[in-house]
């Protein structure tokens, strides 16, 4: 059977941010692109999960960065059996969460996965997450925040994070939605002599697809967080910065 | 539709949450502005007593067992059906793990907008102006709201909550179970409590705080020695805890715990919005982070753009010598 992960490529939040021109979207050509982090868990949760039930794994991604390929290749590196891209007229542009999902139900749909799991967030998603909006188009039960899953008979027991340590313990019908938090297991560390392997013995299928009519959500103008309120900012050598600071926490009575 | 904003009440184990209220005083500020009233929506089994404790000039109530829990299926399929029947201006949704599961589904299951991650909301020249948080919280994005019901899921924190019971007291409204409730595909559910703690960070005076830019779980010894120098308790960002590195009752943020320290000392934190909702309050804070533009310098008292390492080697030499 069938468990599919879906992955995308997200800007870089530790580099540094520059906003186009046009006000409405980062400047694509300074951005470094990166796995969505809870992809990469999403991916380690599936194979895990695989590995326990001999289920099989298919990576699907859309290509809007056109550098999807080195992820996917590296899905296969990990144990992925499948990995498939969805091409279109959309590379370059910020693609809504749900103009994302109308792209990937009807691939889905043909999978017949008895999973689908993504990251629980990524850093652009501004129309929601992904997981949810999936499930909802699909019709399928989901739960988000997943920190751990197991498949029992006809169903997945998901352990889904609240706050504070505190976690709620769901049994889903199968076939199923999730959005993976944290994988039970950091994710796996592939050799690059593994991917470049990979890369010569496996291929991507490539699917074309036709461009959905709503691209990008409805921004007015995108700005960086004010300076007001910003901290004051400590220089000089560390041992300057370290009397500056013990002198601070004297004056406040915190030492 | 109407005018009228709507809330979705979270609660867990008999206790509305902080966000709730935080959201209902949102929707009664948006609602001064036209006069249009505040709709709480309560799901539960057994919360009839909640809804007396509400601001909100009306309280639905759906009352049903298998809503005893917000499980994300029972509670989707609830307000989407309500939400079609009478759709307002407005369904604000906690971004919490609950409301997380909720909003994207709601939306998507309606086809109305939504704009996840809000941080803020106004009216301005009578059109709705909301700002998310993206990018880590390196960015913000103003979204113009169009006359479509919108749905607007909100970063807990972001939003005074607002004390004042209206007068008189709102109505309360019992509404029937929706019939999607009849076909649920979520067999059982478990709550369950994080084991007792070594130490319990919500209650220390002060904190040092490390994040993933101390890069090995060998360099917290670093951290640990500094906590211990300034009296402090040491606890982390989600990624250390998600490692092993440190036990999740070290955990701050939005999935891990809220503490309102008297000196907060984080160290390699970029501050993304999950971590910002559970330190925020601190009432010193000070950041040590080598990107100026790292958005935990936006709620710091005190910033350094440095090394951490070098920074907390000083600090100790200082602090032992
Ligand atoms: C549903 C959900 C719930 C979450 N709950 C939480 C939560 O409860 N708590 C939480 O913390 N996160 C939470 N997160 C995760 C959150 O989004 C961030 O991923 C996380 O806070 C990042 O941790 P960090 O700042 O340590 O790491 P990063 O974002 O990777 O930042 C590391 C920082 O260290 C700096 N740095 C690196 N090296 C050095 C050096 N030598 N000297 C100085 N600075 C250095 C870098 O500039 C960078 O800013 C949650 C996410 C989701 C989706």
């Amino acid at each position: 059977m069938t468990i599919v992960v879906v992955m995308e490529q997200v800007p870089d939040v530790v580099e540094e941010l520059a906003i186009a021109p046009s006000g409405t979207d980062l400047d694509r050509d300074a951005v470094s692109y990166v796995v969505n982090e809870y992809d990469d868990h999403a991916l380690e949760e599936a194979l895990l999960l695989a590995e326990a039930t001999g289920d099989e794994v298919v990576a699907v991604g859309i290509d809007t960065t056109g550098e999807l390929d080195q992820a996917l290749y590296t899905a296969l590196a990990k144990g992925a059996r499948r990995a498939i891209k969805l091409t279109g007229d959309f590379e370059g542009t910020w693609l809504s969460t749900r103009a994302a999902a109308r792209l990937l139900v009807p691939v889905i749909q043909e999978l017949e996965p008895r999973l689908v799991l993504t990251g629980v967030q990524a850093p652009d998603d501004l129309d929601g997450q992904l997981a949810p909006t999936l499930a909802a188009l699909l019709g399928w039960p989901h739960a988000s925040v997943v920190i751990g899953s197991q498949l029992v008979d006809g169903a997945v027991q998901v352990r889904k994070e609240l706050w504070g340590g505190m976690t709620m313990t769901l049994e889903l019908e199968l076939p199923a939605v999730l959005g993976v938090q944290a994988a039970r297991q950091a994710p796996r560390y592939v050799p690059i002599s593994r991917v470049r392997q990979v890369m010569r013995e496996a291929s991507i299928e490539t699917r074309d697809v036709e461009t959905p009519g709503d691209l990008a959500p409805a921004i007015m103008r995108l700005r960086f967080p004010e300076e007001a309120g910003q901290a004051e900012i400590l220089t000089g050598s560390a041992s300057e910065i370290a009397d500056r600071i013990i002198e601070l926490l004297r004056a406040r009575g915190l030492l | 539709m109407a005018q009228r904003i709507a809330v979705l009440v979270e609660h867990l184990e008999g206790q509305p949450t902080d966000v709730t209220f935080e959201l209902l005083g949102l929707a009664r500020r948006i609602a001064n502005t036209n006069g249009a009233p505040v709709e709480a929506l309560l799901f539960g089994q057994g919360v009839r007593h909640l809804a007396e404790t509400i601001p909100a000039d009306r309280v639905v109530l759906v009352e049903d067992p298998r809503l005893r829990y917000l499980t994300p299926e029972a509670t989707a399929v609830t307000l989407a059906a309500l939400l079609r029947a009478d759709p307002p201006r407005l369904a604000l949704i906690p971004n919490t793990s609950l409301g997380m599961d909720v909003a994207a589904w709601v939306a998507a299951a309606l086809d109305w907008p939504l704009i996840a991650y809000c941080e803020g909301l106004e009216a301005r020249d009578g059109q709705l102006v909301a700002t998310a948080q993206l990018f880590g919280g390196k960015i913000l994005a103003d979204v113009r709201i169009d006359d479509r019901p919108t749905v607007i899921s909100a970063l807990a924190g972001a939003f005074a909550a607002d004390a004042m019971q209206p007068e008189p007291p709102g109505t309360i409204e019992r509404r029937d179970p929706p019939s999607e409730l009849a076909a649920l595909h979520t067999r059982s559910v478990v709550l369950e409590r994080p084991e007792a703690a070594d130490v319990d960070i919500t209650r220390a005076e002060k904190i040092v705080a490390v994040g993933r830019g101390i890069e090995s779980k060998d360099n917290l010894e670093l951290a640990e020695q500094l906590a211990q120098a300034l009296g402090a308790v040491l606890a982390a960002s989600r990624p250390l805890v998600d490692a092993g590195w440190l036990p999740r009752s070290r955990q701050v943020g939005k999935s891990g715990l809220k503490v309102k320290p008297k000196l907060y000392f984080a160290l390699g934190i970029s501050g993304a919005p999950e971590h910002l909702e559970g330190m925020k309050d601190a009432e010193l804070i000070i950041a040590v982070n080598k990107d100026p533009k790292a958005p935990i310098f936006s709620v710091a008292d005190y910033g350094v753009v440095a090394d951490l390492f070098e920074v907390a080697e000083a600090l100790l030499e200082r602090l032992e010598g």
